[in-house]
């Protein structure tokens, strides 16, 4: 990737974000503050500020206290990072180990066509189980494990919960990617007499790469989202999730700093998806290097 | 051809992006250590865990209280609190082992116990209900027979029974009204989407006091509503209750640890009640996200629902409250034709044996457990709640 089409793509972001507050800051002059109802139905939001706040009333209240009368005040901006910055480091938690978990399970259902058969359907259906029925199963068993004294932290079912969610964009990608060589290309390495393994490492996971990459960022996604709703469904302490429930429950007079905690929530994602494109530049080398 | 081997780069990165994570997950925030399984801890206190319903709140000031005055560690006892989330369901997190006690709604426990959870009520800590119906006083719903035509709100998960108890008794069927779902904030109140909202006394009435009324300039005032309140109407559900696991009574050890807590809890509950303010402090220090002004007005409000108590003591449970709430849960009808319970819960549901034991300790010590002089504060809120 050229930096001229690197910056491009920074410039289009940040054109997104400013058409995004334009189109928010428009609703808000053009629509009713009622909002459009047809018949019984709501088909517009409520526009008024205690809807839909400005978006500098927003921004200004990153710089607030959090809670007033505390011992140690911190402004909303500072916990919003704190939390941020915890909830990625789960999310990436979960996107590690949904990671392994989703390449290990395509390269066994490339090796045996019966474990893809057997395995692929549940993949699938893992995926339309409803995470909220997931995370206090999760949480419950979690209570129950003690690894070599170290005594399961809540944090640790939002990881597992999170890496629920990534496992299953990498194990298809990847899965689509270790079968796309050329079938002349595998009968090349069959007729140098090279084994599973070597295919494996010297053909199939190379020409994985174009495929794996966009899997990954689906999955990082995932996994931020898995990790914030999964902190909302256990009540962890320390992440954005948490956070924005937190904020939500005193949003009836002022929803301007419930706001500010989705908007972190925002830009979390967009870290993990830049970290993605780290990994991305790291296996550069590997791009079309199969045809 | 070109060979490329899944090479050094790629490992390093995967390496990198696992050593950043572990990093992440060593910085648990303090006061989340578990306590483990073990029967002892250090300074030989007994670890016991203790599963609340929701967040950090003015609702659990009393426990936090016991906690902060080490009334748990007179008692020889190291409470860990586990906070609740939106999905976690106390009773069930006590009948499957990972808590030693909760706290949970009677009836919401009662519903989980006809289902098999083995839980038993040890201590009625709240001894009238909180829920409230707020409406603009302009929309004349001063009882629930003015329900009909209008918009109703309710939470639904098991809220909303006394709502329907209360309707059924006024005569009306759950078709009369326009149930609508409420969200956890009251918008739907000021912005007219809703009549009547559901709303704890504690929490969302405060946030409605808290929000400014375009109309004046000021924060909306209690003249604004009108409240239905179901202990008034008598279809009131006991709500914030301890309870134990029903199998492990049956352990002579669990027993004595069970009266040490409920004496303990009780006692900073006690200790609320006199010391307010303070508690309010203990309450934000805990890491509660709700203003200072809004926690205070909720342990003012969460001390009327325990104080004054009755003649036998604070966490005792009334035999004639226990069969109101049974009687609401078994006969009022939901949206979905459901009703909470549908057999009368065993005598093993309740058992005042450890609460009363608690209470004699607590007056040999000279604890006040009735509060009989007991006088709510006046609390002014702030706009927010801060």
């Amino acid at each position: 990737m050229g930096s001229t089409r690197r910056l491009r793509s920074a410039a289009s972001a940040v054109a997104a974000f400013v058409l995004l507050v334009v189109l928010w800051e428009l609703a808000k002059l053009v629509l009713p503050d009622a909002g459009v109802t047809v018949g019984g139905t709501r088909i517009l939001p409520r526009t008024d500020d205690a809807a839909m706040p400005h978006v500098w009333t927003v921004l200004a209240r990153l710089g607030a206290p959090e809670v007033a009368g505390a011992a140690e005040p911190r402004a909303v901006g500072a916990a919003i990072a704190s939390g941020a910055l915890f909830t990625l480091g789960l999310a990436l938690g979960g996107l590690v180990l949904g990671g392994i978990a989703g390449v290990l399970l395509a390269v066994l259902m490339q090796r045996f066509a019966v474990a893809e058969k057997a395995v692929l359907p549940y993949v699938i259906a893992s995926q339309t189980v409803p995470l909220i029925a997931i995370a206090p199963l999760v949480a419950g068993w979690g209570g129950k494990i003690a690894i070599g004294g170290w005594a399961w932290e809540p944090w640790a079912s939002v990881m597992v919960i999170s890496s629920y969610l990534a496992f299953f964009p990498i194990s298809v990608g990847m899965l689509r990617g270790l079968t796309s060589p050329r079938e002349a290309d595998v009968e090349m390495f069959r007729s140098l007499a090279a084994g599973w393994w070597t295919t494996l490492v010297r053909l199939r996971l190379p020409a994985s790469v174009p495929h794996l990459v966009p899997a990954v960022r689906l999955a990082a996604a995932a996994a931020v989202v898995g990790a914030i709703v999964a902190e909302i469904s256990t009540g962890t302490r320390g992440g954005i999730g948490r956070l924005i429930i937190e904020y939500a429950q005193s949003a009836t007079g002022d929803p301007s700093q419930m706001y500010a905690a989705i908007l972190g929530a925002a830009v979390l994602g967009l870290v993990a998806a830049g970290a993605v494109g780290l990994l991305e530049l790291a296996l550069r080398r590997y791009r079309g290097s199969v045809a | 051809m070109k060979r490329p081997r899944f090479g050094r780069t790629a490992l390093a990165a995967i390496g990198a992006a696992a050593a950043v994570v572990l990093a992440a997950c060593s910085t648990t925030p303090a006061g989340q250590q578990a306590s483990g399984g073990a029967t002892t801890a250090a300074g030989g206190l007994q670890p016991v865990t203790l599963q609340l319903q929701w967040f950090t709140q003015g609702q659990f000031a009393g426990y936090l209280a016991a906690i902060d005055q080490g009334y748990y560690r007179e008692k020889g006892l190291d409470v860990r609190i586990k906070e609740g989330g939106v999905d976690i369901v106390p009773q069930t997190v006590l009948a499957q082992g990972q808590a030693d006690y909760a706290i949970a709604w009677v009836p919401k426990a009662l519903a989980s116990r006809e289902q098999g959870a083995a839980i038993t009520d040890v201590a009625q800590i709240f001894q009238r209900s909180g829920t409230r119906q707020v409406a603009f006083a302009d929309k004349g719903i001063t009882q629930p027979g003015q329900f009909a035509g209008k918009k109703i709100g309710n939470w639904g998960f098991g809220n909303e029974f006394e709502l329907f108890a209360g309707m059924t008794k006024a005569g009306l069927k759950p078709s009369d009204v326009t149930l609508v779902q409420q969200q956890f904030d009251m918008q739907a109140l000021l912005s007219g989407e809703i009549d009547a909202a559901q709303a704890m006394s504690y929490n969302e009435y405060a946030q409605v006091l808290e929000a400014q009324n375009p109309a004046t300039g000021q924060l909306y005032q209690p003249s604004d509503f009108t409240v239905v309140d179901w202990n008034t109407d008598g279809t009131a559900m006991l709500q914030d209750a301890i309870w134990a696991s029903t199998d492990k009574l049956s352990d002579p050890a669990y027993q004595d640890r069970t009266v040490r807590f409920v004496a303990a809890s009780i006692k900073g509950w006690a200790y609320c009640r006199d010391n307010v303010a303070a508690c309010r402090d203990i309450v934000v220090k805990a890491g509660s996200k709700l203003g200072a002004s809004h926690q205070l007005w909720q342990v003012n409000e969460v001390n009327k629902l325990i104080w004054p108590s009755p003649a036998a003591g604070a966490g005792t449970i009334d035999p004639a409250a226990w069969a109101q709430t049974v009687n609401v849960a078994r006969t009022a009808v939901n949206a979905d034709g459901q009703t909470v319970l549908t057999k009368d819960p065993d005598p093993e549901a309740y058992s005042n044996d450890y609460v009363t034991k608690a209470i004699d300790m607590l007056k040999g010590e000279g604890v006040d457990v009735v509060g009989t002089s007991y006088q709510p504060e006046t609390v002014t809120l702030n706009p927010g709640g801060n």
